[in-house]
């Protein structure tokens, strides 16, 4: 997993509360068995005026003037700001790996769905959660000033604004471990091989059941 | 029971508590612990990059006795191009991915439940009818209905493809605890009154991120008086609730219902297992962060209208007006869903008409659900202004049950049309979809923008309550025509 330390970069608005998943990538994007090329279809029912289908060239498809992500002033971000909830519904990991491929780095918003939020962890996307006054306030200077950028230092954990003002942010000190040093958690996770045999032989002991093959 | 000394030293536990305490390998100083995952499901969306993931890092699984796969997203529901198997699929890009699940499974040694395989079906389905998830399991899936299976009495939630990946590597997931939330329905429900309406009408109450954050515990006597089935329906939709996993207690009716499954433990293991099962409940006196309550009897059949499980209101209303809200986001939000639904505040509910009906998905393709559209269909004909009806069995066995009963025929009569096991229109990846523009009665879900098609529009409603509205080609409230039947 590619780290993450300090990012600067262009704020953009996905200005609506209860982003779903299906909204972030729809599910004909899904049938795809790779994990990379989801960056033109992210936000894809609002990107552009027509329905996508996987395998097309969206470079030929009519562009939708009104979404931001599509006003030159956007393009390049790497600062998604959004609103409460963001990431909510299906479970899909390629929601972050859209907003990864598009080029995207953190995501800033009130609050976030559970999956969504932890997914994003294993992908180098940070979701920070700053309290809702505090997220408008950034929305409200975004739209006043053309190329906003804010900064995103992870090992201080805070968000930097252009004025030097700055907002703390909580994240777990595994996550930050793991992402900050770009750690691939399963390699993590078998250094406590023994841990696991041991918790399985004492539960194969009291639940046999539990072990019994499907077949 | 057997053991008193140790009751006495353990505090007041929740299910969730007791569920986490089985499952905990280790607990680290950075406050995460390693979690055992008994029962991993996999479908053909959400596990070819774990699987490319595995291979990349050389990599094996740590148990393939613990993974169950089945294809189901992407399969045909429609029986002349199911005949066909995998080859016979017609869309190139779904077939790639079900040969794919096929491929990785046949390598890894994995069983699956192949596209044609009688234990073929939608993996929330599969798993507790075959005794593959039981009662005290922590059961995970790249799937966020995955809660479903909570209904047993199991620790079970939605993962990411990554944490597919880990699970396999490991049996383990990384997890900080969830905190706790009861829901509690107390009471009875109406008649025509269904799981699907209780669980809409939670979702109702505390929104769609109110539960995030938490494990939701339903309990109560209207959910101690449900069937397993139903059970499954309320703990399936937690996830719109913003819990990542749902479940109830265990009791009589999750024995009978898990006794004698294929997969399900026999003679001595049975009585073992019964012991075991038997503490999977929350203690009296145990803490809950957050408890919801909600009287059965105020519960009418539900029907959402907006792009958010969390905009629904009873058949009897009226469809709400952004002048009502005070809060500016919920506002816009109720403004935007308006017009993507094509609704106008204050238009009545049962004056929505409807184009297509979906009677199906891992929430209501269970054999009541058959029974109860059946129930209502028969004897009728659906409006000839809706253009289709589709009923989707959730597996195969449910599909031959159905048949067995006949429902197959009654819905064929009502000019329904009778499918293949999928999740078709659920969520639209195989050929089941909607137009732009079209509204329709669906007993999934979500109603998000684009969710059954581009540009359609869902009305979540339970299986009688689509059954109803696809003979009158409008909503009604299915108590008034069960009334007129009687």
């Amino acid at each position: 997993m590619k780290a993450f330390t300090q990012h600067k970069g262009v704020a953009a608005p996905m200005d609506r509360a209860n982003v779903d998943t299906d909204l972030i990538i729809p599910k004909q994007f899904l049938k795809s068995i790779k994990r990379t090329g989801f960056g033109p279809n992210l936000f894809d029912e609002l990107r552009y005026l027509d329905e996508g289908q996987p395998g097309q060239d969206h470079s030929k498809r009519p562009v939708n003037p009104d979404f931001p992500l599509n006003h030159p002033r956007y393009q390049g971000a790497s600062v998604l700001l959004a609103r409460k909830n963001f990431g909510c519904g299906s479970s899909r990991e390629h929601a972050p790996w859209a907003l990864d491929d598009h080029g995207f780095r953190a995501i800033i918003a009130p609050s976030f769905a559970d999956i969504f939020f932890n997914n994003c962890f294993k992908n180098g996307l940070l979701p920070i959660v700053l309290e809702e006054e505090i997220v408008e306030q950034l929305f409200q200077e975004m739209y006043a000033e053309e190329g906003y950028e804010l900064t995103i230092d992870l090992d201080a954990q805070v968000v930097i604004k252009p004025n030097g003002e700055t907002h703390a942010f909580e994240v777990d000190t595994f996550r930050k471990h793991c992402l900050l040093n770009g750690l691939d958690d399963i390699g993590l996770t078998l250094e406590d091989a023994d841990d696991i045999r041991a918790y399985e032989a004492k539960r194969r002991e009291q639940a046999p059941w539990l072990f019994d093959a499907v077949k | 029971m057997g053991h008193p000394e140790k009751h006495k030293e353990n505090k007041k536990q929740t299910l969730y508590d007791k569920l986490w305490q089985d499952h905990l390998v280790k607990s680290r100083e950075d406050g995460t612990a390693l979690i055992y995952i008994d029962r991993h499901l996999i479908h053909e969306v959400t596990s070819p990059q774990a699987f490319e993931g595995l291979r990349l890092a050389g990599r094996k699984p740590w148990r393939t006795d613990s993974v169950v796969a089945t294809p189901d997203h992407n399969v045909p529901s429609d029986a002349a191009e199911r005949a066909g198997g995998i080859a016979g699929i017609q869309d190139e890009v779904s077939r790639i991915q079900v040969q794919t699940l096929d491929e990785n499974c046949k390598d890894f040694g994995i069983v699956e439940f192949g596209i044609n395989d009688p234990g073929q079906g939608i993996v929330h389905v599969i798993g507790p009818e075959t005794g593959a998830t039981l009662p005290g399991m922590t059961v995970v899936c790249g799937d966020s209905h995955t809660s479903t299976h909570g209904a047993l009495g199991a620790l079970a939630h939605g993962i990411g493809t990554s944490e597919v990946e880990h699970v396999m590597a490991t049996q383990c997931l990384i997890q900080k605890k969830m905190k706790n939330m009861l829901v509690r329905v107390d009471g009875e429900l109406g008649p025509g009154v269904t799981a699907k309406d209780v669980v809409l009408a939670i979702i109702g109450k505390i929104g769609t991120a109110g539960g995030t954050g938490y494990a939701i515990e339903f309990g109560g006597s209207a959910i101690r008086a449900m069937s397993m089935e139903g059970r499954m329906t309320v703990c399936n939709m937690a996830i719109e609730a913003g819990a990542r996993a749902g479940m109830v207690a265990v009791d009589d009716i999750t024995l009978e219902y898990v006794k004698g499954k294929p997969y399900a433990p026999k003679g001595e293991q049975w009585e073992m297992a019964v012991e075991n099962w038997s503490r999977l409940h929350s203690d009296d006196g145990a803490h809950f962060d957050a408890i919801v309550e909600l009287k059965a009897e105020e519960i009418e059949p539900q029907v959402s209208w907006g792009t958010s499980p969390e905009m629904v209101v009873p058949v009897s209303a009226v469809v709400p007006s952004p002048a009502d809200e005070s809060d500016s986001t919920k506002k816009a939000g109720i403004e935007r869903a308006l017009e993507y639904m094509g609704l106008t505040a204050g238009q009545k509910i049962t004056d929505i008409n409807l184009d297509r009906v979906f009677i199906g998905s891992c929430t209501n393709s269970r054999i009541e659900d058959l029974r109860a559209a059946a129930a209502v269909a028969k004897g009728h004909k659906k409006a000839d202004s809706v253009k289709q009806v589709l009923v989707v069995p959730g597996s195969q066995s449910v599909k031959a049950q159905a048949e067995k009963e006949g429902l197959d025929k009654v819905f064929i009569e009502a000019g329904f049309e009778w499918r293949e096991p999928s999740c078709s229109m659920c969520l639209a990846m195989n050929a089941d979809k909607l137009g732009a523009g079209e509204h329709c009665a669906s007993t999934s879900n979500r109603n998000f923008e684009g969710r059954q098609g581009y540009g359609g529009r869902t009305h979540l409603v339970s299986p009688s309550m689509a059954a109803a509205a696809a003979i009158a080609g409008h909503f009604v409230d299915v108590r008034e025509m069960q009334k007129e039947a009687v």
